[in-house]
C-alpha cells in the first residue's frame, strides 16, 4: 500500500551503531523530519511558550518589566540573560520554532514529490484476496463478467471515484484532495511566518500624544515613541500630517456602567504626500488609513491650560500641559515647568481632578467627565536640571536641585484650583493662573507590511486543514469471475481517512452493492456477507 | 418590557434552567442507579430504566431551551440591545449553552446517551460557578467590543470550546476505560475504547478548524482593528496560541503510530486544561492582559512612566472569554 498521506512514512528509528559520516547525516536528518519529532517540537514549543504570559514581557508591557525589575532585583540579571523578557525573540524559542520549520519544510518537500506521483497514479491494483479487506460483500449473478464491471465502472465513477479497469477487477480510488489538503495546511504555517517576520522587519510602529486642536506630520522627531523594525528605513515613511480637529465623548451618568466613557470619536484632518485632503472620524475599531500606514485611537486625557508668570511679570509658561490619568476616574498626574521664569526657576507637580470630591477625607476624582475640575499642584523652586542640556521627560520632575516651597506652618504649598483662577507665589515667584481645560488623543500609528500575506496564509491554512481533516481518501475494488456458470462479484473498500465513520463506509459500500445487483436484475441467488 | 424586566427575566430563566438540568441530572442518576446491576451488554429499551433515560435527554432539552431564552433576555436588558457575551458571566452560560446544544444535536448521530450525566453535571457545575461567582449586572459593553467581530470571534470560540470539551470528555472516559477490568456500571457501558478514540478525534478535528478560525484568523483581525497590532504575544493570545500548538500536536500525536489512543489522549487533556485555564485561570495570573475590562491603564509617576503608559482607552476583552469587571 502506498503511505503518501500517512503519518507512518516516517518515524523516528533507534540508531545504528555503525554508521559513516553519510549515514549519521542521512539518519538525523530521518530523525529530524520524523513525525515524532515534529509531535516533540509542537509540544515543546506550546512549553516554551508559557513564560511569557507569566513574565512581563519587554514588547508588551515594558513599564510592568521595569517594575518586576525594581521587585526582584536578585532574578533580574538571569532572567535577563535568559532573554525572559522577550521570550519571543529570544534564542531559545527561535530555536524550537525554526527547528520545527525545518523539519516541516524536510516534511512537506518529500511528501509533495510523493502526492505528485501519486496524483498521475493508477489506483492500485485489486488486492489477491478482496474478503480480507475490512469491508467486504460478495455476490453471485448471471450477468457477464464484463457487464458486472462495466456497471461498477460507471457506478464508482458516479461516486466520483477515479476508475481503472484491468485483469477482471475494477480499481477505483477517491479523496486525492485530502493530502493536496494537508500540504497546503503545512506549506501555509510557512507563508504565515513570513508575513508575520515581514511585519516585524519592515514595519514601525509609534505614539504620539497631542492636544485637540493641533497635529503632527508622519516624522519620527513629531512622535513620542518610535519604533521602527530592523530593516525599516525612516524614508519608507508615508509623507502625510493629521490635524486632530475636534474630540467627543460621551460619559454614561447612569446604570451599572456609570462613569465609563462612551463614543468617543476624534475628528481628523490628514493632508496625504500627494496633497489630497480629507476628513475622518477616528474611533476604536475604526483605523484611518493613509497609503501604508494606519491612525488608532486608543487613549486621551486632560491637559489643563495654565499660564506662569515669572516675579517680573513675563510669561514664562503658557499653554495646555498634558496630564497623565491614574486610573478609571481620570485623575491625572502631570508637571508644570517654566526655566525661564527669573528671579527663579518654578515648577509644579500634581494631580488634576475631572471630578473633584472628598472621599473618606481623601481629595479625589469621582468620574471622568469634567464636572469639578479641580487641580491641586505642589510649587518647586531653583535649578529644574534643564540648563544641562541633558534630554528630560517632560512627565518627570528633576528634584534633585530643587526645593519645594513650604507654608510657614511647615507645610508644603499647595495650590488648589479651579479654572479662572490666579494665585499668587510667595518670594515674589510671580503667579500661576488656571485658564481651563483641552483634551489630548494618544493616537498611535504604525505600518504593518505582509499582513495580508499572514492573512492569507491562515486562510489557506483554514482551506487546507478542512481538506486533510474532512476529505475521506477512499479505495474501492470490484472483482467479477466466472464459476460455475454463474458470476461472482466480490466489492471491498479500505477506509484511509484517520477518523472516518465506520457507517458511512459501511453505507457507501452497501449502496455500491444495491446499485450493482439492481442493475444485474437477479437478486434470488446472492450471498451477501459483511464483517 | 422594560430593560430590567428582561434582566429579571433572564435571571430567573438562569435559576429555572439550573433547576431542569439538576432534575435532568437526577434522571440520568436513576437510570445508571439501575443500569449498574445489568450486564454490561444487556439492552434496556423499556421500562422505568429506559424511561429514567428518556426523560434525562427530554429535561435536557427543557433546560437547553428555558437556557436559550435565559441568553436572549439577557442581550434584550443590555441597551443598546447586544449579544450576550460581554463579560465573563455572561461567557459562561453561553459557553455551557453550547456544550449543552451540541450534546443535544449530535445526541442520536453519534449514540451519545451514555454522555448525557457528565454533560449535564458539567454544564451544571459550571452555571453554579457562574451564578455564584461570576454574576455581574446588565452593561452597556466597553467601547472596543462594539464590532461585529465580537459576535463571529467570540461565538466561533464558544463553539470550539464546547466541541473540545466534548471530546475531552471522550478522552477522560478513554483514559478511564482503559484501567478498568469492570463488567458492570458505568465504564462498561460506555462505548468501547477505539470508538471513544473516534469520537474524541471527530470532536477534536471540529473544533480545530473552527479555534483556527477564532483565534488565528478573526482575533487578530479584531486586534488589528482595535489595538494597531494584530498579534501582540498578549497572555490571552499566547494561551489560546498554546492551545492550539497543544491540540495540533494531538492531531499529529493521532496519526503517529504508537501514540494513538492514549498518548493522544494525555495529550487531547493537556489542550482541554490549557483551554479552560485561558479562559479562567489567566485572568488571575496575569495584571497586563488588554483582555480585562480593566480600568484605563493605570500610571505610575515615575521615568518609565512617560509617554507609552498614558491611559489607554479601554480595550475590548476579546477573544476568548473576556475577564470579569475589575469593579
Ligand atoms: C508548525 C508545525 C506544524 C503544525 C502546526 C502542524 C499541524 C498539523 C495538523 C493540524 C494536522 C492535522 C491534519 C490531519 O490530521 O490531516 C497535521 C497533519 C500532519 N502533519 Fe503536521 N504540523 C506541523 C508540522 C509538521 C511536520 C514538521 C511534519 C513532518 C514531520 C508534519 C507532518 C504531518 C503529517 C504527515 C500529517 C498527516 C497526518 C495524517 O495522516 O493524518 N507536520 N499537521
Amino acid at each position: 500500500m502506498s503511505t503518501h498521506s500517512s503519518g507512518d512514512d516516517r518515524q523516528a528509528q533507534p540508531m545504528p551503531t555503525d554508521m559513516n559520516a553519510r549515514e549519521l547525516v542521512r539518519w538525523s536528518w530521518r530523525q529530524l523530519t520524523s513525525m515524532r519529532t515534529a509531535l516533540v517540537l509542537l509540544l515543546l514549543l506550546a512549553l516554551a511558550a508559557i513564560p511569557g504570559s507569566v513574565i512581563p514581557q519587554d514588547d508588551v508591557d515594558a513599564l510592568a518589566v521595569g517594575r518586576w525589575k525594581d521587585a526582584h532585583p536578585d532574578l533580574a540579571p538571569i532572567y535577563a540573560k535568559l532573554g525572559l523578557f522577550s521570550v519571543y525573540d529570544s534564542p531559545w524559542f527561535s530555536a524550537i520554532y525554526i527547528l520545527l520549520m525545518i523539519s516541516l519544510v524536510g516534511c512537506i518537500l518529500p511528501r509533495s514529490a510523493v502526492y505528485w506521483r501519486a496524483l498521475r497514479a493508477r489506483p492500485p491494483r485489486a488486492p489477491r484476496n478482496l474478503s480480507r479487506l475490512p469491508e467486504h460483500a460478495s455476490y453471485t449473478t448471471d450477468q457477464g463478467v464484463d457487464d458486472v464491471l462495466a456497471a461498477a465502472a460507471t457506478e464508482l465513477r458516479r461516486r466520483r471515484y477515479r476508475v481503472e479497469v484491468r485483469e477482471g477487477a475494477v480499481s477505483a480510488e477517491k479523496g486525492y484532495l485530502r493530502e493536496a489538503g494537508n500540504l497546503l495546511f503545512h506549506l501555509s504555517v510557512l507563508v504565515v511566518l513570513v508575513g508575520f517576520a515581514v511585519g516585524g522587519l519592515f514595519g514601525f510602529k509609534a505614539g504620539v500624544i497631542v492636544v485637540v486642536g493641533n497635529g503632527w506630520s508622519n516624522n519620527p522627531t513629531q512622535y513620542d515613541e518610535f519604533v521602527p523594525g530592523s530593516l525599516f528605513g525612516a524614508d519608507d515613511l508615508d509623507g502625510f500630517s493629521v490635524e486632530v480637529d475636534d474630540f467627543d465623548i460621551t460619559w454614561l451618568t447612569d446604570g451599572p456602567a456609570k462613569g465609563q466613557a462612551r463614543k468617543f470619536v476624534s475628528h481628523l484632518d490628514y493632508t496625504t504626500a500627494d496633497g489630497d485632503t480629507g476628513t475622518y472620524d477616528l474611533r476604536v475599531n475604526h483605523p484611518l488609513s493613509i497609503d501604508d500606514t494606519e491612525v488608532f485611537l486608543i487613549g486621551h486625557g486632560y491637559a489643563p491650560v495654565v499660564t506662569i508668570k515669572d516675579g517680573n511679570g513675563d510669561v514664562a509658561y503658557s499653554g495646555p500641559t498634558i496630564f497623565l490619568p491614574t486610573g478609571p476616574t481620570f485623575e491625572s498626574f502631570g508637571v508644570i515647568k517654566a526655566p525661564d521664569a527669573r528671579p527663579g526657576q518654578v515648577a509644579l507637580e500634581g494631580t488634576f481632578y475631572p471630578t473633584f470630591a472628598l472621599g473618606d477625607g481623601a481629595p479625589r476624582s469621582v468620574f471622568g467627565d469634567a464636572v469639578n475640575p479641580l487641580m491641586s499642584l505642589f510649587v518647586y523652586t531653583g535649578d529644574l536640571g534643564l540648563d544641562e542640556g541633558g534630554s528630560q521627560s517632560v512627565y518627570v520632575l528633576d528634584k534633585s536641585d530643587a526645593t519645594q516651597l513650604m507654608k510657614d506652618d511647615g507645610q508644603p504649598l499647595r495650590l488648589d484650583m479651579r479654572p479662572g483662577d490666579t494665585v499668587e507665589l510667595p518670594d515674589g515667584l510671580g503667579t500661576v493662573t488656571f485658564e481651563g481645560l483641552q483634551r489630548w488623543n494618544k493616537l498611535q500609528v504604525s505600518e504593518t507590511p505582509g499582513k495580508l500575506v499572514a492573512l492569507a496564509g491562515v486562510v489557506l491554512a483554514l482551506v487546507g486543514l478542512l481538506g486533510s481533516l474532512f476529505i475521506r481518501p477512499r479505495r474501492t475494488w470490484v472483482r467479477a469471475r466466472a464459476e460455475g456458470g454463474a458470476t461472482v462479484v466480490d466489492v471491498a473498500a479500505l477506509d484511509r481517512s484517520n477518523g472516518g465513520d465506520p457507517d458511512r463506509g459501511a453505507a457507501e459500500l452497501a449502496a455500491i452493492m444495491d446499485t450493482l445487483r439492481a442493475g444485474s436484475g437477479d437478486a434470488g441467488s446472492t450471498t451477501k456477507e459483511d464483517s | 418590557m422594560t430593560d430590567a424586566s428582561w434582566e429579571t427575566l433572564s435571571n430567573q430563566a438562569v435559576a429555572a434552567a439550573g433547576v431542569v438540568y439538576f432534575l435532568a441530572l437526577m434522571a440520568h442518576l436513576v437510570q445508571w442507579a439501575s443500569l449498574r446491576k445489568l450486564p454490561a451488554d444487556e439492552e434496556v429499551s423499556d421500562g422505568r430504566t429506559a424511561m429514567a433515560g428518556r426523560l434525562a435527554v427530554l429535561l435536557t432539552a427543557v433546560a437547553v431551551l428555558v437556557h436559550a431564552v435565559a441568553l436572549a433576555a439577557r442581550g434584550m436588558a443590555a441597551d443598546p440591545n447586544r449579544v450576550p457575551w460581554g463579560n465573563m458571566y455572561e461567557f459562561t452560560l453561553s459557553g455551557t449553552f453550547v456544550v449543552a446544544l451540541l450534546y443535544l444535536v449530535l445526541l442520536r448521530r453519534f449514540d451519545l446517551e451514555w454522555m448525557g450525566p457528565l454533560v449535564v453535571a458539567f454544564v451544571l457545575s459550571l452555571m453554579m460557578v457562574a451564578v455564584i461567582w461570576l454574576y455581574s449586572p446588565v452593561a452597556p459593553l466597553t467601547e472596543a467590543l462594539y464590532s461585529p467581530w465580537l459576535v463571529i470571534h467570540v461565538v466561533s470560540a464558544v463553539i470550539a470550546t464546547g466541541a473540545f470539551t466534548l471530546g475531552g470528555i471522550c478522552s477522560v472516559l478513554y483514559l478511564l476505560k482503559e484501567r478498568s477490568t469492570k463488567e458492570r456500571g458505568y465504564l462498561a457501558r460506555v462505548p468501547e475504547l477505539k470508538s471513544l478514540d473516534r469520537l474524541s478525534y471527530r470532536m477534536h478535528s471540529f473544533g480545530f478548524p473552527v479555534w483556527t478560525f477564532a483565534v488565528l484568523i478573526t482575533g487578530p483581525i479584531w486586534a488589528h482593528q482595535a489595538w494597531s497590532s494584530y498579534w501582540n504575544w498578549d497572555p490571552k493570545e499566547v494561551w489560546a496560541f498554546i492551545t492550539w500548538v497543544v491540540y495540533a500536536a494531538y492531531l499529529h500525536a493521532r496519526a503517529t503510530v504508537g501514540w494513538k489512543g492514549r498518548n493522544a489522549a494525555y495529550v487531547a487533556l493537556v489542550g482541554l486544561a490549557t483551554l479552560w485555564f485561558n479562559f479562567i485561570g489567566i485572568n488571575f495570573f496575569s495584571t497586563s492582559s488588554q483582555h480585562s475590562y480593566a480600568a484605563p491603564a493605570v500610571v505610575e509617576p515615575g521615568p518609565a512612566a512617560a509617554v507609552e503608559a498614558s491611559a489607554q482607552v479601554p480595550l475590548p476583552p476579546v477573544p476568548g472569554p473576556p475577564a470579569p469587571p475589575s469593579s
